[in-house]
């Protein structure tokens, strides 16, 4: 599905606006506002908060010693409140490119495969997908989940059913295609 | 327990057949996803299924029983006592109020009015519309008259609903917050709901999901089952 990576610098950014915080309490406040997210590592916040502080975004603001580990708070600067904004501000390219590993597998198996086997491929894709999205309605109408569950779950689904619109009409479309790519 | 069952059924208009020999099982408390693109015979099975069509060919079972050779009055008596509906417009009354509406099936199969009305006011309250309960259909939105039509459909706790493209008319939504409502409500007292619809989203609702194209049950895109006329499995 969507493989597109996030600049945690900047989700850093934003968790940093409401105050200083410590790296590992940035790390848990990203796994509760983007749940489901791809999991965010210990090093990663780290080394992110050192790029950021190098660069003026971020400064150190105290730290704390409570007889545990070295901990050190950080807090927003004037510049990073401002790259934050520009950030938010800018409109995301909608689709640049159409690179997704799913249609670049199933255009790469018609010029090596017959069309059964492109289509079995886009069937068994079609499956797995399905089985995700249900997945996905169960875990957002649970009488537990949260708002911040239901809203991730809404953004993966939107994009699974769009997945499935395609893959159903490509499946329709696969003996045309097939015919064009070899003839 | 297997409640409903699909053997060879054929289905034609005129000359156009819509279902070319479908075999479907369907188990108590089981949500069905029934897929496809349009014309792929969809509607016609649902309502075959549910007793409101009769098959030109192959059996329809309820519990094992042969429902597709009884007569109209008996069908009628089993979608009123067993079965629920659910069509995309909930085609409520127009002339009733909300509560009037989804006491309806209860008074036709013969429950006193007061006990209806309370049944009602109960199932309104559950789909989250017990504030409208004097209101007419032409006062309601129209997700205001999706919950009382699926009110009205689970008033007579059916073993079976029947719902064909229920959020159809409804923004996503409103439309998720109706079947949300009215799959957990079936889950609750164990009934079966078979429901169609052409969007890969609300399948997801499912605990599976039956793709019928050109009128027989597509497995996976491939190797469509022959159309045949015949009982086989």
């Amino acid at each position: 599905m969507n493989s597109e990576r996030v600049s945690v610098p900047h989700v850093l950014l934003g968790l940093l606006a409401a105050g200083p915080r410590h790296g590992y309490e940035l790390k848990r406040a990203h796994d509760e506002r983007l749940p489901q997210a791809r999991p965010l590592a210990y090093g990663q916040v780290y080394a992110s908060l050192g790029r950021l502080q190098r660069d003026g975004l971020v400064v150190a603001a105290g730290q704390e010693r409570e007889g545990g580990p070295d901990r050190t708070a950080y807090a927003l600067t004037d510049e990073g409140r401002a790259a934050l904004n520009r950030w938010l501000a800018e409109t995301e390219l909608p689709m640049p490119y159409v690179s997704s590993t799913l249609f670049a597998k199933v255009a790469v198996a018609l010029l090596v495969d017959d069309v059964d086997r492109t289509r079995s491929y886009l069937a068994a894709q079609r499956q797995a997908h399905t089985a995700r999205l249900r997945e996905l309605t169960a875990a957002k109408t649970a009488l537990s989940a949260s708002l911040d569950d239901v809203v991730a779950a809404d953004y993966a689904i939107a994009h699974l059913d769009a997945d499935l619109r395609w893959l159903q009409t490509t499946l329709d479309r696969v003996a045309d295609w097939h015919r064009e790519v070899h003839s | 327990m297997t409640y409903l069952q699909a053997r060879g059924v054929v289905r034609s208009y005129g000359p156009t057949p819509a279902l070319r020999g479908v075999n479907l099982d369907i188990a108590e408390g089981e949500v069905v996803a029934v897929t496809g693109p349009s014309g792929g015979g969809k509607s016609t099975l649902l309502h075959c299924l549910a007793g409101i069509l009769r098959p030109d060919a192959g059996e329809v079972r309820w519990r094992g029983e042969r429902i597709d050779t009884w007569s109209e009055a008996a069908r009628s008596r089993l979608r009123r006592s067993t079965f629920g509906v659910l069509f995309q417009f909930g085609q409520l009354v127009a002339e009733l109020t909300a509560a009037e509406n989804v006491a309806l099936p209860l008074l036709l199969a013969g429950t006193g009015r007061r006990e209806a009305r309370t049944a009602a006011l109960t199932w309104l309250e559950r789909l989250g519309v017990a504030d409208l309960a004097d209101n007419r259909p032409g006062e309601m939105s129209g997700g205001q008259q999706q919950r009382c039509a699926t009110a009205r459909a689970l008033v007579t706790e059916p073993r079976v609903l029947f719902a064909d493209e229920p959020t159809g008319a409804l923004d996503t939504l409103t439309g998720e917050q109706v079947l949300t409502s009215l799959v957990r409500l079936a889950r609750e007292q164990g009934t079966s709901v078979v429901l169609v619809t052409h969007e890969p989203r609300i399948a997801g609702y499912a605990d599976r999901e039956v793709v019928l194209r050109d009128g027989v049950v597509d497995h996976g895109g491939l190797g469509l089952e022959t159309p045949l006329a015949g009982g086989r499995r």
